[in-house]
This record gives structure tokens, sequence and C-alpha cells, in this order.
């Protein structure tokens, strides 16, 4: 494996103040990464700069992550903040190739809190466990003075075995290999966006959220040999694609017209002047396997699909074709996407 | 989907490129007025589609690029006040004024909530009884029955606590300060398709008589921007200069009529700046007397500023058309999205920031 350190050289900037772009999964977010967190903390483990921590314990891989969760609103179609935190932690540890086990659960709840919403939250953290195939072992409970929070926070973390022979990284992708997402995109960001804004469309838009660990060990279980995965949570596919080639040196090339987007999806878009590819997701991952796995990957999960290839690595670069027209530059975005004018 | 996958089509686009091949004899330019079709041209790469004889230059059609920084000033003036709930479209909070940008106050502690529409702040205002609302009215004739129709609303429901701080701008007057240029190139102008599906486009008649030049109402799709340009060409080669109507699945040569009757009672025309171009007469909008009241500039008294642009920022050229983004010096190393120098890099409807965002760094390539 290549060696990769990354010690930014640029002094981090300290006079302004946290905007909500520093938290929006775009180029600010990964600054303040870079240039405040991973230059204090840099060590082998996290300059890999993957979604979860692969550790090594005298044999035994062991991949752990963690992952908080902040939303407004609490309850949405499709889910809540409580199978959210779930799935989001599950997500993060399968997305380095292990089988998640244990969970802790951290919540952060604001004085005035209606008990009958935390134990609807409750239930379903049981609920997502259960589907999830873990367990809930440890925890810790504060509460603030209203004001201070949103109702309620909630931290998880997560550990998992690494299942025998898999070695997940960015870092082992390499031309030749090709992406396969496993559903469609930004469903997770609408729906969201259509409680929380009182958008409405012909049919309730539902997050994608769910646990996609049992889709993992099927992609592994069907003998492919996977090189990396990523799960498309904030800043979306596109900044999943340019972490990945950015950490890999890759030129990676996705087809515009194969990336499945939902119809209602791609209509609230169009109003709101977005681009399906920086939604945020929370049941989506891509897959980055040799080109002759594809089509065990695509069997292994229903509703994926091959949307592109690693061309070359004398680039680091994602592009992407389109129906007609020069082949597009994908870039991260600044911050969040924001709704336009007109 | 509907309406919108018949106006990506393949084949429809290439058989349109392949006719604005065979008519194009000369060289012409052509503006787009719009910031949408700036962005659905550098997008899909309509300008590399068309024969390199025809120059597309970017028009100020961008509303969040061409409003002034005082006006930014004004909005965190007006925030940083006491029980003020500051309501805005979501891509202006973004651009920076001379002192930090709406996002920034809202780091600090001010009420800061992006709207999805003009009439969800005067329910905040109803809700709301005891903080002033304000509503950042920003935008051409597209945006402005709905701002209009806010403060119609407001004032029959006798809201005293909701206002509105106007920088309303004009498109004709637009065109015909890039045609009086000294410097103008323009030959031929896309026009902004849902500007004239609320005001028509009659009152582009005139202007194509004085200055002789073809104006083409057009959509926002690569169909509809192929078609505009072939238009516009077809016009340009024969020597004619006429109003055309390429959008005709939206826009009528009237307009919408009682949108216009609500525009009537609220606004009256007043010279306005543009922020890269200078003050333009007659090219904007404030309320009329009858709805002073809900004017938040003299309601929060909030002081007449100037602030110009830095020094070297271009984008007065770019939004003329003399001059395309990746022609200035600044463009994607000291001015880029995350440090805007100027308009036509604040927004992400700015020429500027749609060719930083499609990587378009080579002038070869524009």
């Amino acid at each position: 494996m290549t060696e990769f350190t990354l010690n930014c050289p640029i002094p981090f900037d300290n006079s302004g103040h946290i905007t909500m772009a520093h938290g929006g999964g775009g180029k600010i977010m990964n600054q303040l990464i870079q240039n405040l967190f991973q230059s204090n903390f840099s060590n082998d483990v996290m300059d890999q700069l993957h979604d979860g921590a692969i550790l090594d314990f005298s044999g035994s891989k062991l991949a752990f992550s963690t992952d908080s969760f902040v939303i407004d609103p609490l309850f949405f179609p499709g889910g809540d903040i409580g199978s959210l935190a779930v799935h989001g932690t599950v997500n993060d540890v399968a997305m380095c190739g292990a089988i998640p086990k244990y969970l802790s659960l951290s919540l952060i709840l604001e004085e005035g809190f209606p008990v009958k919403d935390l134990e609807r939250i409750i239930h379903s953290i049981k609920s997502a466990s259960e589907k999830s195939g873990i367990d809930i072992v440890t925890g810790d409970t504060k509460v603030v003075d209203k004001g201070k929070g949103d109702g309620i926070y909630i931290n998880t973390a997560g550990i998992g075995e690494v299942m025998p022979g898999v070695e997940i990284s960015p870092l082992n992708v390499s031309p030749g290999d090709a992406i396969v997402i496993s559903g469609d995109i930004g469903r997770h960001s609408i729906a969201i966006m259509a409680v929380r804004e009182g958008l409405t469309f012909e049919t309730t838009v539902e997050s994608d959220s769910m646990a996609v660990n049992h889709l993992v060990k099927s992609i592994i279980d069907s003998g492919v040999t996977p090189h990396c995965f990523r799960d498309l949570t904030r800043g979306g596919l596109a900044s999943a694609l340019v972490e990945i080639s950015q950490t890999a040196k890759i030129h990676i090339q996705i087809e515009e017209s194969t990336i499945p987007v939902l119809r209602e999806v791609r209509g609230a878009c169009e109003i709101l002047g977005f681009d399906p590819i920086y939604l945020a997701n929370e049941g989506r991952f891509i897959s980055f396997v040799k080109k002759n796995d594809v089509e065990k990957v695509l069997d292994a999960i229903p509703g994926s699909v091959k949307i592109g290839e690693v061309i070359s690595n004398e680039k680091t670069r994602v592009t992407m074709k389109q129906p007609f027209g020069p082949e597009k530059i994908i870039d991260m975005l600044s911050g969040e996407q924001l709704p336009r004018i007109c | 989907m509907k309406y919108l996958d018949e106006y990506r089509d393949r084949d429809t686009v290439l058989k349109l490129v392949d006719e604005i091949h065979k008519i194009t004899k000369q060289k012409w330019t052509i503006m787009e007025m719009c910031g949408g079709q700036t962005h659905s041209i550098i997008r899909y790469g309509i300008d590399e589609l068309i024969p390199d004889k025809i120059r597309l230059v970017h028009g100020p059609g961008c509303p969040v690029c061409v409003t002034p920084i005082e006006m930014i000033d004004k909005a965190l003036e007006i925030t940083a006040q006491p029980n003020v709930i500051f309501t805005s479209f979501g891509d202006m909070l973004r651009v920076p004024g001379s002192n930090g940008d709406l996002f920034s106050v809202k780091a600090k502690g001010g009420d800061v909530r992006i709207v999805y529409s003009p009439m969800d702040a005067v329910e905040l205002a109803k809700n709301n009884p005891e903080n002033d609302v304000v509503f950042f009215g920003v935008g051409f004739e597209t945006t402005a029955p709905a701002n209009a129709m806010s403060v119609v609303a407001a004032k029959s429901q006798e809201l005293k606590n909701f206002s509105v701080l106007i920088s309303h701008v004009l498109v004709p007057p637009a065109i015909e300060a890039i045609l009086q240029s000294e410097k103008n190139e323009v030959q031929g102008f896309l026009a902004a398709g849902h500007v004239c599906t609320i005001m028509g486009y009659e009152e582009y008649v005139p202007l194509c008589e004085t200055y002789k030049v073809p104006i083409v109402v057009t959509g926002f799709e690569p169909v509809d921007l192929l078609q505009g340009i072939l238009m516009t060409i077809k016009q340009l080669e024969s020597g004619q200069y006429k109003v055309d109507n390429q959008y005709t699945r939206s826009v009528s040569q009237q307009g919408n009529d009682p949108a216009q009757k609500v525009l009537q009672d609220v606004f009256r025309v007043v010279p306005r700046k543009w922020r890269g171009i200078g003050e333009i007469p007659m090219s904007g909008w404030t309320l009329t007397d009858k709805y002073t009241n809900f004017d938040a500039e003299k309601k929060f008294g909030v002081i007449h500023t100037t602030a110009d642009e830095p020094a070297d920022c271009i984008s007065g050229d770019i939004l003329m058309g003399h001059k395309r983004p990746n022609e200035c010096s600044a463009f994607g190393t000291r001015c880029t999205p995350e440090n805007p120098f100027g308009a036509t890099m604040v927004s992400a409807e700015g020429a500027c920031a749609a060719y930083y965002k499609y990587h378009r760094f080579q002038t070869e390539l524009a």
C-alpha cells in the first residue's frame, strides 16, 4: 500500500466564526477537517480518510466509527432521528468491510422535551438495531437548559469486525475499477426539506435511510473482492467521488444518464436549483470493484447500477459524461446547496 | 419527466446544432440575459457545440449578482437590530457585503431564515407579533409579483411588523444600457423567458427598432437555448431585427395581466444601482406611496452608504458583455466562490461562478 500522509502546510485561519457550511459536507468542511483536526491529530489510521477507522488488534481487525445526529424535523417520512442514528453509524462501520456488532448511544436532551417523543425515538432505535443485527451496549444521557438544544441530539459510536480477507481503503482503488451505486439518490435530502419547508409533491418522498450492512455482506459473500465502499451522506455522490479521487489520485468517470434519481426528486431539484449528485442520502453507498465483478454486485443488490469507472491515475479528477456536449468536471461544493431566487 | 426530457433530448439537440452550423456564415456576438440561461449554457456546453463564429457573452440577469453591496450592507444592518427576523431566498445569504455576509450574522446570533416564498415571511410576521419580520425582496420582473403580493397581503392583514428590503431591477433598461455602451459588441439578445412570462414582450419592440438588434425570448433548457440561438442567427444573417418568441409554451405577447396589475399597484419605477455596472436610469422598482410603510429601508432608517467592488474585479465588463469570466486575471486564482471578488462570482448563477464550477479556466475553450 502506498504511504499516504496529509500534512497541510496552510495555516488555519482562526479569525472567523463557524457557519453552517462548516458542516455541509463540501470544501469548507473539508478545509476545517484538514487544517484543524487532521493537522492536530494526524496518525496512520486517521490519515486513511475513510468513513471509519480500521484497527489492528493482534491479528484481528476491528472497524470503529462515530457520528452525531442533529436533524430538524426529528420525525420525517421514512424515518426519524433514532433510526438515523443507528443507520448512520452502522453504515460507516459497514463501509470498512466490517460486520457491525455493537453501538454506544449518547443522548443530549433539552429541558422540556416530551417524554412521549423520546419514547418513540427509543423504540425506533430498538427496531433499527434489531434489523441491523447490532446491540446497543453502552450509553450516556445529559440534559441541557431549555433553549440550549434542539430537543434532542444523538451520538452513536459503533464497532464491528472486518470480514476475513477484506481490505477496504480508498488507496486500493485503481484504474480498471468500476463504480456501482446501491440505489437512487437524493431522497433523504428532499424528504427532510419537504417536511421542514412545507414543500409538497404529488406523492410523499420517503427518506432512503436504511442500514446497508446486509447489502455489503451480500456483496462480499458473492465472492467479490471490494476495493472500497463509501456511503453517500452529506455532500452526496459528488463529494464521495471527489474525496476518493483525491485520496487515491485517480480519474473517475461517471455517466450522468446512468445515475438513478426518483422522478419527484428530479422535479424538486429543478424547482430549487439543486443538483441531485450533491444531495445527502442515508442509505446509499458506492462500491469500487474490479470490472469483471460488476455483475456479481448487481446481482447481490437489487436496484444497484453501474455508474462509472476509474479510467486512469494520470489525473486526479472526477468527470461526468453527459448525453451531449463536453464531459463535465465534478467538484465539491463550497458549502451547502442553497435554494435559488428564480 | 414531461416539459424537461423533451427539451434535453440528445437527437433534437444535435439536429439544432447541425442547423445552426449550416446557416452561420458570419461572426456574431449574442448575449443571453438570464443567469439561469448562462448556467445552462455552461453546464451543457452549448457554447462548445455551436460554431466558433458565434460568441456567447453573458448578461446581467442574475439577480443575486447585481444586487449592490450597499443593499447587502443594509440587510446586515437591519439583521443586527434586536427582535428582527430577516428572511431571504437562500442564495442571497452567501453574498458578501462590505463586512461579512448574512450567514456570518446568523453565526453571531442574528435571526436569519431561508424562505421559499415571500408569503412565508408574511406568515412568520403573523405568527411572531413581537418580532419585526423583514423580507429581502430581490430579483427581476420574475420574482416581483410574488414579492408584491406579500406586501398586499401584509397590508390587507394590517401587519405592522412586516416590511420588505427592496432591490428590484428591470431587464429592458439593462439591455438599453448595454446597447448604449461605447464598447458594445452584442448584436442579438436571448431575452429571459420567465421575465417575459410576466411582462410579455411588447416593451422589447422599441429596443429592436431603435438599436436594430434581434431579441428572441428564450427558455432555459438546451433545446430552448439552441432554438433561441438559431432564431437569432437567422435574423442576423438575413439583416432582420425583431422580437421573436421561442418560449411559446409560457410566454404571450401581453404577458400575465393580473401580475402586471399588482406590480403597477405596488411598485413605481426608479433609478437603481446595479452591482458591477453602476446606476442605470429608471431600471428598478421601489414601493409606491400606498405601501411605503412596508419599506424596510425607511422603517429601519438604514444609512445610505456606498461601497465598491475591488479594483481588479472585471464583473462590470462581464455583465455588459465586453469580457468573459476566464479573461480575468483573478478568475479561479485570487477570486473563487469561497473568496469572491465581485458580482459575477458571488452567486451560483453568476457567469464567473458557472465558469468556475464547470472548470472553464482556459480562454481557448471559451
